[in-house]
């Protein structure tokens, strides 16, 4: 039972993005232009620490570039940390790296499938590379690919293949030599409804094979359905932490009501705040709030009264129910969907 | 130390080049084999060069091939693979130690030196056939060199691969791979370059005059050369240096 473990987690990318990009030819030229240009430094992880016990489904949620490919990275071999550790099981990630590396499936959040090679042969060499013999090689390969509906296009060259293909051929890849830890980093980008079913169905079997997944997604209803817990990361850190729904219960009343108004009325949300079963309203752009209660719709009719008592125009209504996306919402201000 | 996956990783490269078997062919050969036609028949036939050139030519074209293979086996997927497809990083995350996988891509881009090496000279004599002379008096010195040769063109593959990126592949080719192939006597002994003093010294610092001088020391001895030792020494000093800087530069890609 290997379970994974991060303590104070810290990544400082030195190198500036242009640069990490082009790089330069040849190191010394490299070095020589890094001396001119001042170095940036992009903090992705600020102390993060994390415990996911063996056997469970673990989420990482966070908006775009909140550090979770860094996490996964760092946790991978694939990152070198600047400060903390990380075990996998009774490894320290960084000084144990074969071992680590034996117990660990990777799914990147970029493709990089071997595109020299048909999808069988992706497979049979990864096999292959961590032991397996021919046959049952040959035998896990079939399966996997029975498995993810990739068999009609089994021994043609992956370069042809489209994205969602790509991504399901990498997963399965990853679970070629039936490692004991799976990341998943984005796994569902790119797949469509159905695939995306298979996918959580996949990995929910997969799990009750008593095998431990770590998994990032922005995509909240995936982190419900999948996760035992999550963990929810801003700007390399952790701000939420919990199953999810005791993330949810956790965010005041529950409900979300966002409203928009034909004008700001600062009035109007005193009165707001004043309702029964409202916990908490905050003006959101100019002329809207995000009302925070414990119930929905019922306050409709309360609000609307409201409004026109005051001679305000009630334009919209959005309720949405007790979500994570309301959690993420409640503690950073901001929306995770784009 | 995994030798299983080790071995998987190369059984996986030699498959890639059996597939792309007939390009990369006119790749190694094309070029080479045209040079030992205009140079070592058409020149020598029409009288513009004398027929020893013939002899002279073939260390020297066996040394452009050998170099020129294993540079591009190494340096050509190292640059797209860290670049663009990515694709290496399975090999990243097999179990093993991932300057093995560096080590890896040395060995086979050096296998295929050889081969394009020990090709070159029986196609070579069959283009220049009458009035070639060349001996294998010691096969075991033979051997030594080409087998350096071999590495310095991997190890070169590996450093230049994990160095220059996919936008300056042109300027790899036309700033550092030919003007060493020029320098490199390899169209010409080195000791051609007696009137060139100055010329003749700076050269020194291009390993593929080592490479060219030596295969000619072991193959066509009754021409002028530099001594065997020197270029067993050179050839070392390079490869490790190469060796060295190209680990070091794969280390800094392959982790960020
Ligand atoms: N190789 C790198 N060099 C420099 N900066 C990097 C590198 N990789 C990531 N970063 C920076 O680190 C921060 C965190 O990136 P990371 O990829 O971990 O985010 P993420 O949570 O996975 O985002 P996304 O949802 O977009 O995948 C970002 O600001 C990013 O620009
Ligand atoms: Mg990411």
């Amino acid at each position: 039972m290997v379970g994974i473990r991060t303590q104070d987690l810290r990544k400082v990318y030195t190198s500036s993005p242009p640069f990490a990009a082009g790089g330069g030819f040849g190191g010394s030229a490299s070095a020589g232009k890094r001396g001119k240009q001042p170095k940036t430094e992009i903090v992705a992880l600020s102390g993060l620490t994390l415990e996911i016990s063996s056997g469970e489904v673990f989420g990482l949620l966070g908006p775009n570039g909140a550090g979770k490919s860094t996490t996964v990275g760092i946790l991978t071999t694939r990152v070198r940390p600047t400060g903390g550790q990380a075990w996998i099981g009774q490894h320290e990630v960084w000084k144990e790296q074969v071992p680590v590396k034996r117990l660990i499936g990777v799914v990147a959040q970029r493709p990089n499938l071997d595109f020299s090679l048909t999808a069988r042969e992706i497979l049979l060499f990864h096999g292959a590379y961590f032991g397996l013999d021919s046959v049952q090689r040959t035998k896990r390969a079939g399966e996997l690919l029975e498995r993810f509906k990739l068999s009609d296009r089994a021994d043609q060259m992956v370069r042809g293949f489209s994205g969602g293909m790509m991504q399901r051929l990498s997963i399965a890849r990853a679970m070629m030599h039936d490692p004991k830890v799976l990341f998943l980093d984005e796994p569902s980008a790119g797949l469509d409804p159905q695939t995306r079913l298979l996918l959580w169905e996949i990995i929910r079997e997969y799990n009750e094979s008593g095998k431990t997944i770590l998994l990032t997604t922005h995509n909240m209803e995936e982190a419900d359905a999948l996760c035992h817990r999550l963990v929810i990361i801003d700007h390399g850190r952790a701000i939420a932490l919990g199953t999810p729904a005791k993330l949810k219960s956790s965010v005041p009343g529950g409900f979300l009501l966002r409203l928009r108004f034909g004008r700001q009325s600062p009035d109007l949300l005193e009165q707001l705040r004043a309702l029964n079963g409202v916990r908490e309203v905050r003006a959101n752009d100019q002329n809207g709030a995000d009302l925070y209660a414990d119930r929905g719709g019922s306050l409709i009719r309360d609000i609307a009264t409201l409004a026109s008592a005051g001679n305000v125009d009630l334009q919209d209504v959005h309720i949405s129910e007790p979500s994570l996306e309301n959690l993420f919402l409640h503690h950073t201000g901001r929306s995770l969907r784009e | 130390m995994n030798w299983k996956c080790f071995f998987a990783m190369l059984v996986r490269d030699a498959h890639v080049a059996r597939r792309n078997f007939f390009v990369l062919i006119l790749q190694t050969f094309l070029q080479p084999l045209m040079f030992v036609f205009i140079f070592g028949r058409v020149m020598v036939r029409s009288g513009y060069m004398p027929e020893a050139y013939k002899s002279l030519l073939l260390p020297g074209i066996m040394a452009i091939s050998m170099v020129f293979t294993g540079v591009w086996a190494v340096a050509m997927p190292l640059i797209a693979e860290f670049q663009f497809t990515r694709e290496i990083e399975d090999r990243l995350l097999a179990p093993i130690e991932i300057w093995w996988v560096a080590i890896e891509k040395v060995l086979a881009g050096s296998l295929q030196a050889l081969l394009a090496g020990l090709v070159v000279i029986p196609m070579a004599w069959l283009i220049l056939r009458p009035g070639v002379v060349f001996s294998l008096d010691s096969p075991l010195t033979f051997a030594c060199v080409t087998v350096l040769v071999a590495l310095f063109a991997a190890c070169g593959g590996l450093a230049l691969g994990c160095s220059v990126n996919q936008s300056h592949i042109g300027l790899m080719f036309s700033m550092v791979l030919t003007p060493m192939i020029f320098f490199g006597c390899t169209y010409y002994p080195w000791s051609a370059l007696n009137n060139f003093p100055i010329l003749q010294k700076i050269v020194l610092i291009n390993p593929l005059v080592y490479a060219s001088e030596g295969l000619r020391a072991t193959l066509v001895p009754q021409f002028p050369h530099l001594s065997l030792l020197a270029v067993l020494v050179a050839l070392t000093v390079f490869d490790l240096l190469l060796l060295a800087t190209g680990l070091r530069q794969f280390r800094s890609k392959a982790v960020s």
